[in-house]
């Protein structure tokens, strides 16, 4: 039967997840959660995303869409006249919206990842030095965007607050992960009190994962991949 | 300095950039006037610096407001100018949502798979770095490949019958497969290997919007230019 039946694939970890599920919330639109357990993928989810074989994966009607920012964009536009816009109704406006998520994703969490799980002491502080100059850039957008109102979209939850808002618990989780306050209400004002706001937001407490949990699954995360690539070292030593 | 009028469009973009190649080629599809100004981007002038977030081209500057990041740009070109001026304003994205999330996923593979992949073969430092690379690119030619056999549901282009998103993201990097072809010896796009986009690049190359913008087809003095480019950009990196 055709209707609107949607299916989201996903991890209770991931951010990317997170705006989604986020973006889902705001419409207000009904959808199946399926945790997938990464280290073990589902069939529909390699069958659905081939490609990457990663969460998110949106399945509607049965047709998959990967790639969080794709995924918001669409459900955005699939369901325009379901609950707010979340992109700007301004051509320019909406230029202005994507480049900061795409500033966010290329900008802001490679340094982040950097910093979290750097090899040496000597790179993970070269991420933080980064990290806080993206977030310092970022504290400039936030300016630009909200116009001096309390969010990215102005005065209602926009794109941009999802994009960046569906990261808030590793963002939050930054000081104990990367060694580095990232929300310094000295530094960046305008971020800081963006965090508490979203944060209060109905979509953000049913959404995002309790910061705590996910600060402990990360270490647990970071220190079963460094044993793993240090076993391959070690294998691949002996070989030679 | 020339009053800024309602609807006046430049571009600041560079010779060799695929991503400015994008810019123009949606201007040119939308049947947009502008003025394109390449930029020295070892001396950034002031409008570069429309840009300060990343400096770099291209930036599109419509009524002295500037949009940046190119796939940022075509979509904004695609939104402004919907209904085209003298006929030639084809949708670059589909109307629909599901078509439009396709087109925007394999954009978004383009750049973030298939573009550093290539760069990696024009960066590399040895052989065997090189070849590392040359296997990505070729991995991602191939996912292509299977792409083009979907979206273009026997049509000639990704978009349809007509160039459109994708066609652009993947379009404007044809300049630098050539040119890796003339410093590598490596074919990006192997008619063998990948038939469909070996017949759809050369589809590409005949439209009008693609003829006008792609630089000129003397491909070793194309690939100099690059690698002189290439060159350059790591010694200013290096200081």
């Amino acid at each position: 039967m055709a209707g609107d039946e949607l299916k989201l694939l996903g991890a209770w970890a991931s951010p990317w997840v997170s705006r989604v599920q986020i973006a889902l919330h705001l419409k207000g639109l009904n959808y199946e959660y399926v945790e997938e357990d990464l280290d073990n993928k589902s069939d529909l989810l390699l069958e659905s995303n081939p490609v990457h074989k990663k969460v998110p994966v949106l399945i509607h009607d049965g047709k998959p869409i990967c790639e969080s920012l794709v995924i918001v964009q669409y459900i955005d536009e699939a369901f325009a006249s379901t609950g707010p816009s979340l992109l700007p109704v301004d051509p320019y406006e909406r230029a202005i919206a994507r480049f900061w998520a795409a500033f966010i994703d290329d900008k802001l969490l490679v340094p982040w990842k950097q910093a979290f799980s750097g090899k040496t002491e000597e790179e993970k502080d070269q991420g933080r030095k980064q990290l806080l100059a993206a977030v310092e850039t970022l504290e400039g957008g936030l300016m630009e965007c909200s116009k001096g109102k309390p969010l990215f979209g102005g005065d209602s939850v926009g794109y941009l607050d999802v994009v960046l808002g569906g990261l808030l618990s590793w963002l939050h989780g930054t000081e104990a992960l990367c060694g580095v306050e990232l929300f310094d209400a000295g530094r960046t004002p305008l971020l800081s009190a963006w965090a508490e706001r979203f944060g209060a937001l109905d979509a953000a407490k049913a959404v995002l994962p309790d910061v705590g949990k996910l600060v402990e699954f990360a270490k647990m995360r970071r220190a079963q991949l460094a044993a793993a690539e240090a076993a391959a070292a070690a294998a691949a030593a002996k070989k030679n | 300095m020339a009053e800024e009028g309602k609807g006046e469009v430049k571009l600041l973009g560079l010779h060799v950039s695929p991503f400015a190649i994008r810019a123009r080629i949606a201007l040119r599809l939308k049947g947009v006037s502008y003025e394109y100004l390449e930029q020295d981007l070892f001396h950034k002038g002031d409008l570069l610096l429309s840009n300060p977030v990343n400096r770099k081209v291209p930036v599109l500057i419509h009524d002295g407001k500037p949009i940046c990041e190119s796939l940022v740009i075509v979509q904004y070109v695609d939104e402004v100018w919907a209904a085209g001026g003298d006929g030639e304003g084809t949708a670059i994205l589909p109307a629909d949502p599901y078509g439009r999330a396709i087109a925007r996923f394999w954009a978004a593979y383009i750049d973030d798979k298939l573009f550093p992949a290539l760069t990696g073969i024009m960066k590399a430092t040895t052989e065997e770095a090189r070849a590392e690379k040359a296997k990505e690119t070729f991995a991602a030619v191939e996912q292509l490949e299977k792409a083009f056999a979907e979206c273009s549901d026997g049509k000639s282009f990704f978009g349809g019958d007509s160039v459109g998103y994708v066609d652009l993201a993947l379009g404007c990097l044809l300049p630098w497969f050539g040119a890796v072809r003339e410093m590598f010896g490596l074919e990006i796009i192997d008619a063998a290997k990948t038939p469909l986009l070996a017949a759809w690049a050369e589809r590409f190359g005949e439209t009008a919007a693609a003829k006008e913008v792609l630089p000129e087809p003397d491909k070793a003095e194309y690939a100099k230019k690059l690698q002189a480019h290439w060159t350059a950009a790591a010694a200013a990196a290096a200081k």
